[in-house]
């Protein structure tokens, strides 16, 4: 089921066209390149050779077992780790500075300062990044019900992911590096933040989650890459899959890696 | 009318003959202009992409057209819409006897059933 060459293509006639496609900044490189991709930890190998190529305007599902190499794919395209051997470009250029202006990355483990209110770290990101929205983040806050006066410290598990996701979203970026965005959030809010994905990327960012949710997020996603003992298992559309295989993605992925 | 999906069958697919109820029912009327894709896809929770590749479908049965500036409208062709209509009745009623069928009951039986049935309920 291995696909020789890993690419997710967008195809011209599907992809929408708006009055932003005709935005000068637009290319049509591919946002996520990886050739050859290798990361070795001091005694095991997490990626072997990752060849995969993401477009622009995707929507796509990074699945995979645990210790698959999923988040050490995600840290290599946010310069939080570097290749062992290979090469991972974003637009076009290897990470770094550069990168990280198009890239916003939501990580597994939370970064923010406990003692710190909403509206701080609301700041925070402004002062930070200049493609940060900050009317988009009090909107989304408000919707979930956050109370931007609230500290970190005093809020719930769930609704510090919330509010790093809000974060995260709230920036206009070209490619969203989403790390188990939703695990810990209640299923209602779930559905409310992949609505808020789904109406608010611009159409020609891409946006990479990864995650062990697959019936939840499946509707939402354009195509899906199985990672598996650091290698591609298989990149494919998921209507792709519905139509050959007759199945959802869910069932797919609990056949293909059954304990 | 909500939308629902089932696991089996490709999302845009479903999108398609959803869309297609809504026409047939009048929850979207002839000639009428479709919200946008965008819209579209966040009442449906499903990727903008999807609902953009099963109205693009839609066109290619002519039962939507879109008009380059002004957005993407249903037909205004009625007998195109009745024909459909009469070919959904037509599946669903062959599915039904077919059903009957298999809990013993000729065609002639079924027919005289629903009759029964019909009458009592006015």
């Amino acid at each position: 089921m291995n696909n020789d060459e890993n690419k997710i293509l967008s195809d011209s006639t599907e992809t929408i066209t708006t009055s932003s496609s005709t935005n000068s900044r637009m290319d049509n490189n591919p946002i996520l390149e990886c050739k050859n991709l290798f990361k070795t930890y001091a005694n095991s190998e997490a990626l072997k050779g990752i060849d995969l190529t993401i477009n622009r305007g995707r929507i796509v599902g990074l699945l995979g077992p645990n210790g698959s190499g999923k988040s050490t794919l995600i840290k290599l395209a946010n310069g939080l780790l570097t290749p062992t051997s290979g090469e991972i470009l974003i637009a076009g250029n290897k990470p770094g500075i550069e990168t990280k202006k198009i890239v916003s990355y939501l990580p597994e483990r939370t970064y923010l300062n406990d003692w710190m209110k909403v509206s701080d770290m609301i700041n925070f990101f402004k002062d930070f990044y200049d493609n940060f929205n900050p009317d988009k983040a009090y909107e989304m806050l408000q919707k979930l019900n956050i109370n931007p006066n609230d500290k970190l410290k005093t809020m719930s598990k769930g609704t510090k992911e919330k509010v790093q996701l809000i974060l995260v979203m709230s920036r206009e970026a070209d490619l969203y590096l989403l790390d188990e965005p939703i695990a810990g959030v209640d299923p209602a809010a779930r559905d409310y933040i992949l609505n808020t994905i789904i109406t608010n990327y611009n159409e020609n960012a891409t946006i990479i989650i990864s995650t062990h949710l697959i019936s939840d997020i499946e509707r939402v996603l354009d195509d899906v890459v199985f990672i598996s003992y650091g290698k591609i298992f298989l990149t494919k559309s998921v209507d792709e899959i519905r139509e050959t295989e007759g199945k959802s993605v869910d069932t797919l992925f609990r056949e293909v890696f059954r304990c | 009318m909500s939308w629902n999906f089932n696991d089996d069958r490709p999302i845009y697919v479903q999108l398609m003959e959803q869309i297609q109820l809504r026409i047939l029912s009048g929850v979207y009327k002839i000639g009428d202009k479709l919200p946008s894709v965008r819209d579209m896809a966040s009442d449906a929770s499903v990727n903008p992409n999807t609902m953009q590749k099963a109205l693009t479908e839609l066109e290619r049965t002519g039962l939507v057209f879109s008009q380059r500036t002004s957005g993407r409208f249903i037909t205004e062709d009625s007998n195109m819409i009745n024909d459909i209509r009469n070919n959904l009745a037509k599946e669903q009623i062959e599915k039904f006897l077919c059903s009957m069928q298999k809990i013993g009951y000729t065609k002639q039986e079924t027919i005289k059933l629903i009759e029964n049935i019909s009458k009592e309920m006015e």
